[in-house]
């Protein structure tokens, strides 16, 4: 009889296994895209994320901007360490991702390499200015704000352009091009005491939603680092340039993810406020 | 002039606890129905110029100078100083002893100069003392006043004498409306913010408003609903249509819609109109005017582009 066939089949296979969703990654949460649009990636259902989603992370990250601008940045160091912690914990998960060892211990390395730097950008980027009257003249470096982003390929694509905006105090909306690798980021980082809203992760066609944060007037700075398409590119910075934002370019022949990154991609984010005090009273 | 009942004050207790008590889970159930709603494009844009010209631009703050509500009355007559199609609030709501300052700065605006009185928010001083701070109020030049009932005597069932202090503030009104303040949040059933409801509009309330925005709970759908439910039912028994203003705890302009639907559906577009339905608010102008901007230029608005008020 069939019915009595289906039921051994069933206890052949033990179990059924719980098939994941890869959703988004918005105000600390993991919500499906509000469009409730998926879409298949190496056979996983991948949320694909509308204008709206955007719009809502920018919600998020403005929200915790100013929070995690002010903690101290010695706590953002101890905070992007412990991201550093559980991305070492996670290796098999990556791994089982395609991350090739090599560049999860880039990524890694990178992701450390920028947490140490939370408490030093400020010496390095700022400083005291010898002006001619008796003042103390300072400048110190102030995040920029809210940063989208679109990220290049890969782990360590993602660790390059995220790393550098949130160690300095802002606040991002990342639109990732590995879906799956992204989210587990994001995993990462939801358990990891990084306050919600300050990564948001947006999985889908970045031509779709890249315009809307372009112009969208309250995002402070666009990372144009992981658009491919010149044109595109060009299209992305003029409408950025309606609302004076930041803009990040995207290298010339396409970022090279081995390089030593230098300063730039946090110093790109960073407003100088410089500020006179009167000298002897 | 003076405010006859159309019942008898004898009759009241027996009418309040005789009107039909409110199905708490149908009610709620309807108002989070209503609430799914979706208004899009060209009718989201009337939804939002309406909204914007229901508001009760509110500042009730200790802290409140005369620069501020200056400052304030500024905003309400041109809530968006660079679009000039951009219509005015319908008033500004203010301490008595802000009124005169706001009235200058209103002056030859059409926008109405709201004030709260009668020891707002608590309601907790002698008769005479509140209906001192009426007249004071009116004349610094309000031509709406917010007045709160005496909650303690309503939930006590002192009906007459909440009744008989609102016939009261009304006559210290002279020619100004009068809203009545409910403090649905202090009132803790749907019942009795139905009975409170009657009791105001009987007693010649122009207006019936939630709350204070002083207390935990504020306006919320369902009790808004009851009381739509309660102004519609009015006229049609008495002749005379009353208003409605919530207050307190809408933000958004999503919210701001769902009130629009409910009034629509429940008192019915009569009520769609500044001078039947007020938004008692502060921050919910400011997300209408970001949203109206996404409209118009066709990308998304940031709050750094509009006053902190």
């Amino acid at each position: 009889m069939p019915k009595s066939s289906k039921a051994v089949a069933v206890a052949e296979n033990a179990r059924l296994t719980v098939r994941k969703t890869y959703k988004l990654y918005i105000g600390g949460k993991f919500p499906r895209s509000e469009s409730g649009r998926t879409y298949l990636v190496d056979g996983d259902n991948v949320a694909l994320a509308s204008r709206k989603d955007a719009r809502d992370a920018v919600v998020a990250a403005r929200a915790a901007q100013s929070g995690w601008a002010g903690a101290t940045a010695y706590n953002r160091g101890q905070v992007l360490y412990r991201v550093a912690e559980m991305v070492e914990a996670r290796r098999a998960e990556f791994t089982a991702l395609g991350v090739p060892a090599g560049e999860l211990d880039a990524a890694v390395d990178r992701w450390v390499w920028y947490a140490g730097w939370s408490d030093k950008i400020a010496q390095v980027a700022g400083g005291a200015n010898p002006v001619a009257g008796p003042f103390f003249n300072i400048s110190a470096p102030e995040p920029t704000g809210v940063v989208a982003v679109v990220a290049p390929a890969g782990l360590l694509g993602l660790v390059s352009v995220i790393a550098p905006a949130v160690v300095t105090g802002n606040t991002t909306v990342v639109l990732a091009a590995d879906p799956q690798i992204a989210i587990t980021l994001a995993e990462v980082l939801a358990t990891s005491d990084v306050p919600g809203g300050v990564v948001n992760i947006l999985t889908g066609r970045y031509a779709e939603t890249a315009p809307w944060l372009a112009a969208h007037a309250d995002v402070n700075a666009l990372d144009l680092t992981g658009v491919e398409h010149a044109e595109l590119a060009a299209e992305l910075e003029r409408a950025a340039a309606g609302t004076l934002k930041r803009v990040i370019r995207p290298p010339d022949g396409g970022i090279d993810l081995s390089a030593d990154p230098g300063l730039k991609p946090m110093t790109a984010l960073l407003e100088t406020k410089t500020v006179w005090h009167p000298k002897g009273y | 002039m003076t405010v006859t009942a159309p019942i008898g004050l004898s009759d009241l207790r027996s009418f309040l606890h005789g009107l039909p008590g409110v199905d708490k889970v149908g009610v709620e159930a309807r108002a989070a129905a209503l609430g799914t709603r979706s208004v899009k494009a060209g009718s989201k844009a009337k939804a939002i110029d309406l909204a914007i010209r229901m508001v009760d631009l509110t500042t009730l703050e200790g802290a409140d100078t005369p620069g501020k509500v200056r400052a304030l009355c500024a905003k309400g007559r041109h809530p968006d100083p660079g679009d000039p199609s951009c219509p005015p609030v319908a008033a500004i709501c203010v301490y008595p002893a802000m009124a005169g300052v706001a009235h200058a700065a209103l002056a030859g605006s059409g926008v109405h100069l709201a004030s709260v009185a009668t020891a707002f928010p608590s309601g907790q001083a002698p008769l005479e003392v509140r209906l001192a701070d009426t007249r004071a109020a009116v004349e610094a030049g309000a031509d709406e006043i917010d007045m709160v009932i005496s909650r303690g005597a309503f939930l006590a069932g002192d009906y007459t004498r909440v009744f008989e202090e609102i016939v009261a503030v009304k006559q210290a009104c002279g020619s100004a409306h009068l809203k009545v303040i409910l403090e649905t949040g202090e009132l803790a059933t749907y019942d009795n913010v139905r009975r409170a409801s009657w009791l105001a509009m009987l007693a010649g309330a122009d207006f019936i408003k939630t709350s204070t925005g002083k207390v935990a709970v504020n306006a919320t759908l369902p009790i808004t609903l009851v009381m739509l439910e309660a102004v519609r039912d009015f006229r049609e028994r008495h002749g005379r249509q009353i208003g409605v203003k919530p207050a307190g705890g809408i933000k958004n302009t999503k919210d701001a819609i769902k009130y629009l639907v409910l009034i629509n559906e429940t008192a019915g577009d009569d009520w769609l109109d500044p001078a039947w339905f007020r938004f008692g608010a502060s921050s919910l102008l400011n997300d209408l005017l970001m949203q109206r901007t996404k409209l118009t230029t066709g990308h998304y608005s940031g709050p750094d582009y509009f006053t902190l008020d």
